[in-house]
């Protein structure tokens, strides 16, 4: 019978299924950050068991770690007792910690990919909404709650009912200064931020083909933000390629047992899918956000909708999304000022978007009255930049290169925008309060937001590129 | 986790869509080690001016005396965004044990589930007739006959739930008590698939 990509891996990792329940899904890769495994860490020791399959666990500081000066002690007292929280229970429990000082130290949707951790037909969760970044490469991968990590962490499985599986195909070929942000924004704009709630979904087509490992990895992310229980893209060489030699990959005669089983990860040609969406690329131009959740985006040429023109999804919640962002309704988005721009977190972190920041700013200048912080996603991100020298051209345009964490995306560590301004932002949530209490953001590509911190408001990158 | 079978109580209604995890409870407040005490920041920066205790904000109804009870009733799409659990710890610290409203964010769902915390999902036809009722109405929420009644009128909605986890809720079990007890059928797993 023909099968989808998610079936394929699904039905390989059933122990075993209830009656009129949820199954038994084994869990290959459980990653932990500081956050939301203390609690987990208790639940066990009050039943007084170790943690099941340790080898199969990975942990990180990222959430509340400061991004300046991180060989120093975390002033923060909470947050520090998290991070050391961490620290004595992987030590208790014999998990691999990359934590504060440790080269492979990073956000933890961007350390499991490139260090190899991540491949194709693998079940990965974490007690983070984003895991389903991991999909990008054929995986299933999704968030949990911290019961669900204290579950995992016991017997290396979760309950799980099936979900309806949706296919979201994307054709054609991206205009320019259209990048892989502006693809899911576009999409969520489209099918707003609940319309794959209860679904898996597959993300195909010509358009999504043609992008790199680390922008198919954007898109996946933000699946979460249309309520995705998860997002997938089938594995291709481009895939093979980017996992080839990686620190934790299959090397030798594994390496190539598994390229012939993942050559195997597709959905057959007449499988089923409880939905299917077509889009086309020619149709997304750049795209930024102008409300209070992730499908509140227009294309940056347009104007912000009105109680007439918005979808029905978000129409009651109009007037209260742009009453909190200082924006009124029928105005350009373009023109509006900035005075924060924040280029990090899991979804737009990774070295290709600090070169394409970098390539674009080179011998520009950043505005006088903007503050421009960028958080690469991990040490290694970090090394990289400096090592191609992009560390110099951030500084040149006047820049900030901070240490690796989540930063500015949640405002847990000191990192927040101050209540009233506006961040344009290449992360993942808009919601009220996200990067700070009374914080408005502004939710865009790499590329917009760098065009944003030279001109100081929010541009049309295309009007700015040769 | 505590048995759930009826309950009858007045409701606080949060009439607004797309309540994300973030407004529920702000990620400032993640930082505990343990699972208590997050009531007292649920829906944190809707219920304070500026983040001052001081300055409440009189319109939000939890703020308001003339709601009670331990059922909340909240727009469509209740629970979107993060995962974080402390989200349902948070809402079931503050004293609710019921949650109704017209879609729920999956992830949120199963984080109320593993907390005995019980999503009720109604249609939008009737989550409006629930918001119509003036503050002294009360519901009725019986998870055995999986119906949900306002008791004012007598209107009453089915609502669906996984029989497994109605088994759970009805008789307080959690999930890792059942996975802990097929570790043998795991183990077994391991070895086929290694």
């Amino acid at each position: 019978m023909a099968k989808t990509l998610f079936e394929k891996i699904w039905e390989k990792h059933i122990v075993k299924t209830i009656d009129n329940g949820p199954s038994v899904l084994y869990i290959d890769k459980h990653l932990i950050h500081e956050v939301t495994s203390p609690q987990a860490f208790t639940g066990l020791n009050n039943r007084g068991i170790k943690v099941f399959r340790p080898k199969q666990v990975v942990a990180t500081a990222d959430h509340n770690v400061p991004t300046l000066n991180q060989h120093l002690p975390i002033k923060e007292e909470l947050s520090r007792l998290q991070v050391e929280a961490l620290i004595k229970n992987c030590a208790e429990h014999d998990i691999e910690l990359y934590g504060l000082g440790h080269q492979y130290q990073g956000i933890v949707h961007v350390i499991g990919p490139e260090l190899g951790i991540t491949q194709p037909g693998m079940t990965i969760v974490c007690g983070d909404s984003h895991t389903s970044t991991h999909g990008a490469f054929g995986a299933i991968a999704f968030g949990i709650g911290t019961s669900e990590v204290e579950m995992v962490m016991a017997t290396q499985c979760l309950l799980q009912s099936k979900p309806k599986l949706m296919r979201i195909i994307v054709d054609g070929e991206l205009n320019k200064g259209v990048v892989s942000k502006d693809i899911v924004l576009y999409l969520l704009s489209k099918i707003t931020a609940s319309g794959a709630t209860g679904y898996a979904v597959e993300f195909a087509g010509s358009a999504i083909r043609s992008l790199s490992m680390e922008a198919r990895m954007t898109i996946c992310n933000m699946s979460i933000e249309m309520g995705g229980r998860c997002g997938l893209i089938a594995p291709d060489e481009v895939t093979f390629e980017y996992i080839n030699g990686r620190e934790f990959a299959p090397k030798g005669e594994e390496w190539n047992k598994k390229i012939t089983e993942w050559k195997q990860l597709f959905s057959d040609t007449n499988a089923m899918f409880d939905k299917e969406i077509h889009f086309k690329a020619e149709d997304i131009e750049p795209m930024i956000t102008y409300g209070t959740n992730p499908g509140m985006g227009i294309g940056i040429s347009q104007n912000i909708p009105t109680t007439e023109t918005i979808n029905e999804n978000d129409k009651s919640g109009l007037s209260k999304s742009l009453a909190y962002m200082g924006l009124e309704q029928g105005h350009a988005i373009k023109g509006q000022k900035v005075d924060y721009v924040f280029i990090g977190s899991c979804t737009n972190s990774r070295i290709e978007d600090l070169r394409m920041v970098a390539s674009f700013v080179k011998g520009k200048k950043k505005a006088n009255d903007v503050e421009v912080w960028i958080v690469p996603g991990s040490k290694q991100v970090e090394a990289q930049a400096i090592a191609e020298g992009i560390d110099k051209v951030f500084e040149e345009a006047g820049f900030i290169l901070r240490q690796p964490g989540c930063s500015a995306c949640l405002g847990m560590n000191e990192d927040k925008i101050p209540a009233g301004k506006y961040c344009i932002s290449t992360s993942n949530r808009n919601f009220e309060g996200r990067q700070g209490a009374g914080a408005r953001t502004l939710l865009a590509s790499p590329l917009s937001a760098a065009a944003a911190a030279i001109t100081g408001v929010v541009t049309d990158v295309r009007e700015l590129l040769n | 986790m505590k048995a759930l079978t009826t309950i009858t109580d007045r409701f606080v209604p949060i009439n607004i869509e797309n309540i994300d995890t973030d407004q529920i409870i702000p990620a400032r407040f993640l930082k505990a080690t343990t699972k208590d005490g997050f009531g007292k920041n649920l829906f944190r920066d809707w219920r304070y001016e500026n983040d001052d205790e001081s300055k409440t904000i009189a319109h939000f109804p939890l703020n308001m005396s003339q709601f009670d009870g331990e059922i909340l009733v909240a727009g469509k799409n209740f629970g979107c965004g993060s995962s974080r659990e402390h989200a349902a710890w948070a809402i079931l610290d503050a004293g609710f044990s019921v949650v109704v409203s017209s879609f729920f964010a999956d992830i949120f769902k199963n984080n109320a589930l593993n907390n005995g915390v019980l999503p009720v999902q109604v249609s939008d036809e009737f989550l409006q007739k629930i918001f119509l009722q003036d503050n002294n109405t009360e519901l009725t929420v019986d998870l055995e006959k999986q119906t949900i009644t306002i008791h004012s009128t007598g209107e009453h909605e089915n609502f669906e739930i996984n029989p497994y986890k109605k088994t759970c809720l009805l008789n307080g079990y959690d999930d890792i008590d059942f996975l802990l007890s097929i570790k043998e059928d795991i183990q077994k797993f391991e070895t086929l698939i290694a």
